[in-house]
């Protein structure tokens, strides 16, 4: 780098960047014996480190750009938490870690069996009005609620009667065994506010949608909205919570105090 | 607390640099650490407030088949990122504007703000909302606002509570953590008119209650970014209380602040990184929301920010990135792990050390973003126990980097009465004799300097006692130890020296 003199910002951040790593790293540590490290053609491998340690990193055979011959997320996969192998286990840790998180799952046969329980949280809740949006697993449900409905869509949305809402329903992308995370997204469940505006969140969903783990579900999102990813996409672990007065947790911090889970099927 | 001192600038005020007012920045770290280490009571405070993190932190860790693995994928991830920027930065910016986003790259603090302001500015902001980032506390963003006079009110607890009490962030990850419940109540109830209470419920609903209006009613949205995810042009931002979520969604522009090395490669790389951050940061298995964007509200979605904007901020990490040996400081995820081991950190608390990132990672950091010279005192600040090498998710060697800090100090700023020092040592540890002598003389003279407490000793003396001396040098005792006859054999090294 010369002169920076009429080069924009991007440019000289980009010059900065490439005159820096002109110089390689070491390896990080614990990879340098990690033998899957080694998957990919020596020959077409660049020298990031120095030329001595394991084949990281190679020219990727399309683009010719450098690529990584190991995914970090298949060098994790076993060390990670257990995602439980059948669907008997995943459906068991699923309810196991939503219950660690303080989060409220009912298992439901059936959409009326489902409809009745949303009934009867209204009416023991005494909730005034539930924002919902249209979804096949959302609609049935709502059908002989005991209070008023708003119903969120791209056609007129009103953030002010969204917060005037006790409780939103959505439904999701997945729910991930491995952490009790439920994956939302701003394409399957009613934008970005509903499901974290209104004091209460009720997620509605089927037990096919139960995924091992945080990778799996991101890698249904991706299949789902193949190449048009939805512009939010958010993994709900638990209802809200805070820890920042004396490190005691509270729930409910500024979205919802609840989070309940129907599970139907 | 800090006593302050009026003759030195705010914790959160970057010094003066060089000339006039060499080495102000340590003489600030050792009035404060001095205060704050004889606040027994404040240590212990801040002691039990960690306690439950470090039950939790290790009930989470286990839930890993192998957290010690895990953290050499994370390692890998982070590293094959930032060791190839050149090619992932520009990727994710093409997909990240591809969705819809707008980029601005900032070459350093003066220049983000710019930035943010203009971006104000051209929105006709009224009023804005913003959730927990430390690249905005980088580049004193509020301040900024607030000279040109837009209210901005931070909606994160712990950053409201420190936003209120007129202070930086205590640890980058637990803003207030040195605040007791009843300091808060008197807080809230001078600023928003509430009655006292000493429930952590209670108050933490008086913020919500006192926010929700603001996410409804603001203009504009600023929030920092914990990756950058090259393959989709998306980013993520994790938090627990849903601010974040509500920052993004409602106001009418959503602008990001992030530093260029949060890129990662794969989306994939977050199934790995998220878990890791939520359980060395807080004990959590995950944070409760973990949240990426792809651009502004899409055709079709009920809701969302009609513009978003991303600022990119390097700000000094091209000169960390330059430094081979210290380049995985930028693996840095930012969760706090390492600050809530320090034994240093929590003997002499977050503002002691006067920079944005405390704890040691900031000891690493901060003097190759505002100087070593004046910020070299940090890396020194350090038993180099290690404990946060050991506590770092992707590894990063922290405690060597202290040490390369001081190395890298003495090179380019040698101290002469250091080098004369130790030559004097050498040249008597050469040669037994002068050794014996030095020793005996030291032996004799140690109750006169205990008295006249000369300038090398006094901060060693101020809080330490010196032992007696003992009568005989160490080989004299040596040499007149009892002979006890034993049948357990000797060691062959010590057979040879007796012969």
């Amino acid at each position: 780098m010369s002169s920076t003199a009429g080069m924009s910002a991007r440019e000289v951040i980009m010059a900065r960047i490439k005159e820096a790593l002109r110089v390689p790293a070491p390896l990080p540590h614990g990879l340098a014996d990690d033998s899957r490290a080694q998957v990919g053609p020596p020959a077409a491998a660049l020298t990031t480190s120095g030329g001595s340690g394991p084949t990281v990193i190679s020219a990727h055979a399309s683009t010719g750009l450098p690529t990584l011959t190991v995914l970090p997320e298949e060098v994790a996969r076993p060390w990670l938490p257990d995602g439980g192998e059948t669907p008997a286990e995943r459906l068991q840790l699923l309810v196991e870690n939503l219950g660690k998180l303080r989060a409220v799952v009912q298992q439901v046969p059936d959409l009326t069996a489902a409809s009745d329980y949303l009934f009867t949280l209204a009416r023991e809740r005494d909730w005034h009005r539930v924002a919902w949006h249209p979804h096949p697993l959302v609609e049935p449900l709502l059908a002989g609620v005991p209070c008023a409905t708003y119903r969120v869509d791209a056609a007129d949305f009103d953030k002010n009667a969204l917060e005037s809402c006790d409780a939103g329903i959505t439904s999701c992308e997945a729910l991930v065994a491995q952490t009790g995370s439920i994956l939302v997204s701003s394409a399957t469940s009613g934008g970005r506010a509903l499901s974290i505006l209104p004091h209460v969140h009720v997620v509605v969903a089927t037990a096919d949608q139960i995924v091992a783990t945080l990778a799996d579900a991101l890698h249904a999102a991706k299949a789902r909205h193949d190449g048009h990813l939805p512009s939010m996409l958010s993994f709900i672990t638990g209802p809200s919570r805070t820890g920042d007065i004396e490190r005691i947790l509270v729930l409910g911090a500024h979205g919802p105090k609840e989070l309940i889970l129907i599970l139907v099927g | 607390m800090i006593v302050p001192d009026s003759s030195l600038p705010p914790a959160d005020q970057p010094l003066p640099a060089g000339e006039g007012l060499p080495r102000l920045a340590k003489k600030k770290f050792l009035h404060d650490a001095t205060e704050h280490v004889r606040d027994t009571g404040h240590r212990a405070f801040v002691r039990k407030a960690l306690g439950g993190y470090y039950t939790n932190r290790d009930l989470q860790k286990a839930r890993f088949r192998s957290w010690d693995h895990a953290r050499d994928a994370a390692s890998l991830a982070k590293w094959s990122a930032v060791n190839r920027l050149d090619e992932l930065l520009p990727r994710f910016v093409a997909n990240f504007e591809a969705n819809g986003g707008r980029v601005h790259w900032a070459r350093d603090a003066e220049e983000a703000r710019t930035i943010v302001l203009d971006l104000v500015r051209a929105a006709r902001a009224k009023a804005i909302i913003k959730s927990k980032c430390m690249t905005s506390e980088e580049i004193h963003l509020n301040a900024a606002l607030e000279a040109e006079g837009y209210g901005v009110v931070e909606s994160d607890l712990g950053e409201f509570i420190q936003q209120l009490r007129g202070e930086p962030p205590y640890h980058f990850v637990f803003p207030c953590m040195h605040v007791r419940r009843d300091e808060i109540s008197d807080l809230f109830g001078k600023h928003l008119g509430t009655p006292p209470t000493d429930s952590p419920e209670e108050l933490t609903m008086i913020a919500r209650r006192h926010m929700r209006r603001l996410y409804v009613d603001a203009d504009i949205g600023i929030t920092g970014a914990n990756f950058l995810v090259a393959e989709t042009g998306q980013i993520s931002i994790t938090e627990n209380e849903g601010n974040a979520r509500l920052t993004a969604a409602l106001p009418r522009v959503h602008i990001s602040i992030s530093g260029i090395e949060k890129v990662v490669e794969h989306l994939d790389d977050l199934a790995v990184l998220l878990p890791m951050l939520a359980t060395a940061g807080a004990g959590q298995p995950m944070t409760c929301y973990n949240t990426l964007y792809a651009g502004p509200r899409r055709p079709g979605e009920a809701d969302g920010p009609e513009e978003m904007h991303l600022v990119l901020l390097d700000n000094s990490r091209t000169a960390i990135l330059a430094d081979p040996e210290q380049r995985d400081s930028l693996h840095c995820i930012r969760c706090g792990a390492c600050l809530n081991v320090c034994p240093i950190f929590k003997n002499v608390g977050g503002f002691t050390y006067g920079t944005t990132y405390q704890g040691p990672i900031g000891s690493v950091i901060t003097p190759h973003l505002r100087g070593l010279a004046d910020w070299n005192h940090l890396s020194a600040a350090s038993s180099l126990c290690g404990a946060c090498s050991d506590a770092c998710p992707v590894r990063i060697d922290i405690h060597h980097h202290l040490l390369h800090n001081r190395r890298n100090a003495a090179r380019t700023a040698p101290n002469a009465w250091e080098k004369i020092g130790h030559r004097l040592f050498a040249m008597v540890a050469r040669r037994p004799w002068l050794f014996g002598l030095g020793g005996a003389v030291f032996r004799r003279t140690l109750p006169l300097l205990k008295l006249l407490r000369p300038p090398l000793l006094r901060d060693w003396l101020a809080s330490r006692d010196l032992p007696a001396a003992p009568r005989q040098s160490f080989r004299r005792q040596w040499d007149r130890r009892p002979q006890v006859p034993t049948a357990a054999p000797v060691h062959p090294h010590l057979r040879k020296e007796k012969a």
